[in-house]
């Protein structure tokens, strides 16, 4: 068992964990925040292949410690994993703001139902 | 080595211990909160994986630009809160969906430990091809050079991201100036901030993008500090976020990846394949894509934490 390995298993259980929270978390915002952790879990996944290949690198006697394909796939990676959280966001608000409810259950099965364009407006919390 | 190994671990709990928190505790707030420590924690393991360029992307923007973005989003959901319990699955059906879940960690647990050893890799690869490049940094390198294609990608695919937020506007303030952005009382201490910061932000942010070609660092990092001081001066309010109808602020989100595709299909003619570089002047035309990309990356990600257009006139009680 060495660091990579170890941060290997971290970043399967954290896939584990996001699932889990994507899954049972009534509330929107709480998947979202279920899935950027699933996200990282994969990257943290694809961080550890990148410092195993980069070991393989540095018994070759180069000073580079980590391959830098998969760093740079995880960057852009991270670079749009917050594009797709914005675009999230800004959906579940507009959601709120129109049908008064945070949560993806059809329209129906809540105890509000929608209503037009700017009916429920409550005042902001912060 | 075993020293190093306690360390690691510790940090590893430390991880999961903060994403159980943010999947289990009530208010969605404090799992933001937990959220926001949880991405700090992941920029060190980062580091202890040897991926310092990752490591400063994760600790900007995967935490403190989601991290406002999401602090924000709570805070205005917080009065819908109350009605998700409700909705929330039984006790059964949780138990059999977190045997699944750990299921599936176990599987990819497993993938971990039966890694082909040694370890398939392109960092030889990089290594010997980044000379002619002429940048010392080799996820730059890969990033403008060898794999420039998925950075041309990402960047383009950042502004159908503007654009579907910019959709969710209401119709009477279609094109109008984003509102998402938390309005704090006007505070003293917020202010001074706004104003003493920016100039060391910027700095640092260029220092950044200029230092990426040979040491860690390189455009989205700088661009996400650049977009962390224009969004603290809306904060603060000494500015109004633009316009989004406003067409000199459409170029300027546009003109980055317009250049890195001008200069892509130049080297069809001047160095025989889209995306390539003539040679001897590859590391100049890589710093100025780099200049452009950081400007539209930096408005870019400004403009999306600011979120969708909101009514002009702010009296209104939204903000």
């Amino acid at each position: 068992m060495n660091g990579p390995t170890l941060f290997g298993l971290c970043g399967a259980a954290l896939v584990g964990l996001g699932l889990y929270g994507l899954i049972c978390q009534p509330g929107a915002l709480r998947k979202i925040l279920a899935f950027n952790l699933i996200g990282s879990g994969v990257f943290l996944l694809f961080g550890v292949i990148a410092k195993r290949g980069g070991g393989a690198l540095s018994a070759a006697g180069l000073g580079v410690d980590g391959d830098p394909v998969p760093q740079a796939l995880i960057i852009t990676g991270l670079v749009v994993a917050f594009a797709a959280t914005s675009i999230a966001v800004a959906l579940l608000l507009r959601l709120a703001e129109i049908s008064g409810r945070s949560t993806l259950e059809r329209a129906g099965s809540g105890s509000h139902s929608p209503t037009h364009e700017r009916a429920p407006a409550p005042e902001r919390a912060a | 080595m075993t020293s190093a190994l306690v360390v690691d671990a510790a940090l590893a709990l430390l991880v999961l211990g903060l994403a159980l928190w943010v999947i289990s505790t009530r208010a969605a707030y404090s799992a933001v909160v937990g959220f926001v420590a949880y991405g700090l924690l992941m920029a060190i393991v980062w580091v202890r994986l040897a991926a310092v360029d990752v490591a400063m992307t994760e600790a900007a923007l995967g935490t403190g630009l989601t991290g406002l973005l999401l602090l924000g989003a709570a805070a205005r959901l917080a009065p819908y809160e109350a009605a998700e319990v409700s909705s929330r699955p039984g006790r059964g059906l949780r138990m059999l969906i977190g045997l699944l879940c750990a299921a599936i960690a176990l599987g990819l647990a497993a993938v971990v430990l039966m890694l082909p050893d040694p370890a398939p890799t392109l960092a030889l690869l990089v290594a010997e091809n980044l000379p002619p490049t002429g940048v010392g940094n080799p996820v730059t390198g890969v990033l403008l050079a060898h794999r420039a294609i998925d950075t041309l990608l990402e960047s383009v695919v950042l502004i159908p991201a503007l654009i579907g937020v910019w959709s969710v506007a209401a119709d009477p303030a279609w094109g109008g100036r984003p509102g998402s952005l938390p309005r704090p009382q006007s505070g003293s201490a917020l202010t001074l901030l706004a104003q003493v910061l920016p100039p060391f932000g910027i700095l640092i942010g260029i220092h950044l993008v200029w230092n990426g070609a040979d040491d860690p660092g390189g455009k989205f990092q700088g661009a996400t500090v650049l977009a962390a001081m224009w969004i603290l001066v809306l904060i603060a309010g000494l500015r109004e976020p633009p316009a989004v109808r406003d067409q000199r602020l459409r170029v300027l989100l546009v003109i980055g990846a317009l250049v890195f595709i001008g200069i892509g299909v130049a080297g069809i003619w001047l160095a025989d394949a889209f995306l390539a570089y003539p040679e001897g002047y590859a590391k100049p035309l890589i710093l100025a894509i780099e200049a452009v990309l950081t400007l539209s990356i930096a408005l870019t990600l400004g403009l999306l934490l600011a979120g969708p257009p909101a009514n002009d006139h702010r009296s209104g009680g939204r903000s």
